[in-house]
């Protein structure tokens, strides 16, 4: 199912620090919103006044009352300039772009690792309350997550690279023992690649389906630069356009 | 005056309602756009780079935004003539809208395979790529020897009645020479730039950034070299030209069109924005009535110097 896609001058509503360089963006857009599924993205553009040229993906962390929600790292000079947008300035929205995760799942374990929660957000909200979160992160700073996070799965699961919060080690190093005590049915999970081909491997020798939600740089975002293809078991795919949102076997 | 008479233009034949074009492989076909703008609107389409054989393109990054630009190096990825042919030319064929092919060949003889191949209904034209930077074979071999560049044109005509574009590359000593050497060998039209090859490192990991190492350098950037480029072209030709290169709004296209451009082509601000091709289209109509001209065929090659 193809939804149709929109372009239109999203008002900031609110734009904080949730650490020093992470932060929630809220805007008022209301065609998207209304459109909006767990797991698809926006295209924000800034006005060229402000030195950045292309659109910047940035996934859906939630969907509500005509408001987008998005959650995001300064990683380069875009997203910088996306944190200096203040309330009442105005975003170019193009969205909402890409197929998103699976809702048909009846006790979902979430897996997120580093910015890999935010779009993880949206689908808890979607699952109400239905899903558990096994989150990751090098350090108990990176782990702000649980306090977004704990009115909306029932239950959290944690680890630090350093130990400093939860069970030392990789979100995949705790994975076994949770497949073991639980009956998840899906585990459907974001963060970086390597650590996605971790969970998925573990999930594959359970026998617990996978969803696996991709990140690509792309110029338009619509399936036509091709700057986001990857090989799946079906030919070349786009991210933006028959993801980002994928069965892990199909692309991992 | 009604825009549509003010816009409506030919170039070798192909009949359009708006002197824009939509660059290749910064359209897709046309469909990934059609949310957005009237598609029949669209002076032409070109489509996405085709080669004989489906083609995955190159690995790694391939794409990086650089200082008022970007760079690329997608390598050409496609799914081949044939599935173009059996699948997407039908499918495309709803949006009633001039569809011009691209297509690159590693030797001479393949383009004439090609343009005999899409010399078929519900193809407006054809355009020879001559000049893409990111493919190891063939590509830019044939955009910067005007030798080489004359035999493929020459193949393409041979072997087809559409209107035959040679694309040419701005990475060349003499641009000019390249576009003689194309209009003798019996081009219809010239498009120009194709993108100037650069790259972009970074000095964390003091690694290129891009998969290939170098790309192709488009967007706003660029637009000056592509202006001086068109400029030095019309006068030197008397094959209509497609002047593209950083073109972001109607007073870019406007600039191109008074260096002598009978059309031109958007590429990089059909990411920015999905809608360009149709709010230039009505800058420039704006821009010819506020000037009293009936038609932009009458702005072409007005620039006083």
């Amino acid at each position: 199912m193809n939804l149709p896609k929109i372009v239109e001058d999203a008002v900031v509503l609110s734009n904080k620090a949730l650490t020093a360089d992470v932060y929630e963006l809220q805007v008022k857009a209301p065609e998207s919103a209304k459109l909006a599924a767990p797991g698809m993205f926006c295209q924000l553009g800034l006005s060229r006044g402000q030195g950045v040229l292309l659109r910047r993906p940035i996934s859906i962390a939630d969907a509500a009352d005509n408001t987008l929600t998005f959650i995001y790292r300064l990683v380069g000079k875009g997203t910088v300039e996306m944190s200096r947008l203040k309330p009442g300035e105005e975003i170019s929205c193009l969205g909402p772009l890409g197929h998103g995760f699976t809702l048909e799942a009846k006790k979902p374990l979430l897996v997120g690792g580093g910015m890999g929660a935010a779009p993880l957000l949206f689908l808890a909200k979607a699952y109400k309350g239905k899903a558990e979160l096994l989150v990751g992160g090098r350090n108990r700073q990176e782990l702000f997550w649980t306090e977004i996070y704990k009115d909306i799965v029932s239950k959290i699961h944690i680890t630090t690279d350093d130990g400093s919060l939860g069970k030392k080690g990789f979100t995949v190093d705790l994975l076994p023992e949770l497949l073991q005590n639980n009956d998840y049915d899906t585990i459907i999970v974001c963060g970086p690649e390597i650590m996605m081909r971790g969970i998925y491997k573990v999930a594959k020798e359970f026998g617990v389906k996978c969803q696996v939600s991709l990140e690509k740089r792309m110029a338009c975002g619509l399936g036509a630069c091709l700057s986001c293809s990857v090989d799946t078991i079906n030919g070349r795919k786009k991210v933006c356009k028959d993801g980002p949102v994928f069965w892990a076997e199909e692309v991992l | 005056m009604d825009k549509q008479a003010l816009l409506q233009t030919e170039i070798a034949g192909i009949k359009m309602n708006t002197p824009i074009f939509t660059a290749s492989g910064t359209f897709g076909f046309g469909e990934e756009f059609a949310d957005f703008l009237d598609l029949s609107q669209i002076g032409g389409v070109v489509v996405k780079g085709t080669t004989l054989q489906p083609r995955r393109g190159n690995d790694g990054v391939r794409m990086t935004e650089t200082p008022s630009g970007m760079l690329n190096c997608i390598g050409l990825e496609n799914p081949g003539v044939e599935v173009f042919l059996k699948e997407i030319l039908p499918r495309i064929s709803k949006y009633n809208m001039n569809v011009i092919v691209n297509i690159s060949g590693s030797t001479a003889e393949e383009y004439g395979v090609l343009a005999g191949m899409l010399d078929v209904p519900g193809v407006a034209g054809i355009e020879l790529n001559v000049s893409c930077p990111n493919v190891k074979e063939g590509g830019i071999v044939f955009g910067t020897d005007p030798k080489a560049a004359a035999a493929v044109v020459r193949e393409a005509k041979k072997n087809t009645k559409k209107p035959v574009i040679l694309k040419l590359s701005p990475n060349v000593t003499d641009v000019v020479t390249m576009a003689k050497a194309v209009e003798d060998a019996g081009a219809d039209v010239i498009s120009l730039i194709n993108t100037l090859m650069g790259m972009a490192i970074d000095i964390r990991t003091q690694r290129p950034v891009l998969g290939n190492i170098t790309g192709g350098l488009s967007g706003p950037c660029v637009k000056p070299v592509a202006l001086r480029m068109v400029w030095q072209v019309a006068q030197a030709v008397s094959v209509p030209i497609i002047g593209m290169g950083g073109i972001m709004t109607a007073e870019d296209a406007i600039e191109f069109f008074l260096a002598g451009a009978d059309a031109v082509s958007i590429g990089t601000a059909n990411f920015v924005d999905p809608r360009t091709p149709a709010l230039i289209a009505d800058g420039i109509a704006g821009y010819l009535e506020a000037n009293g001209l009936n038609n932009i065929k009458d702005l072409v090659g007005k620039l006083k110097v």
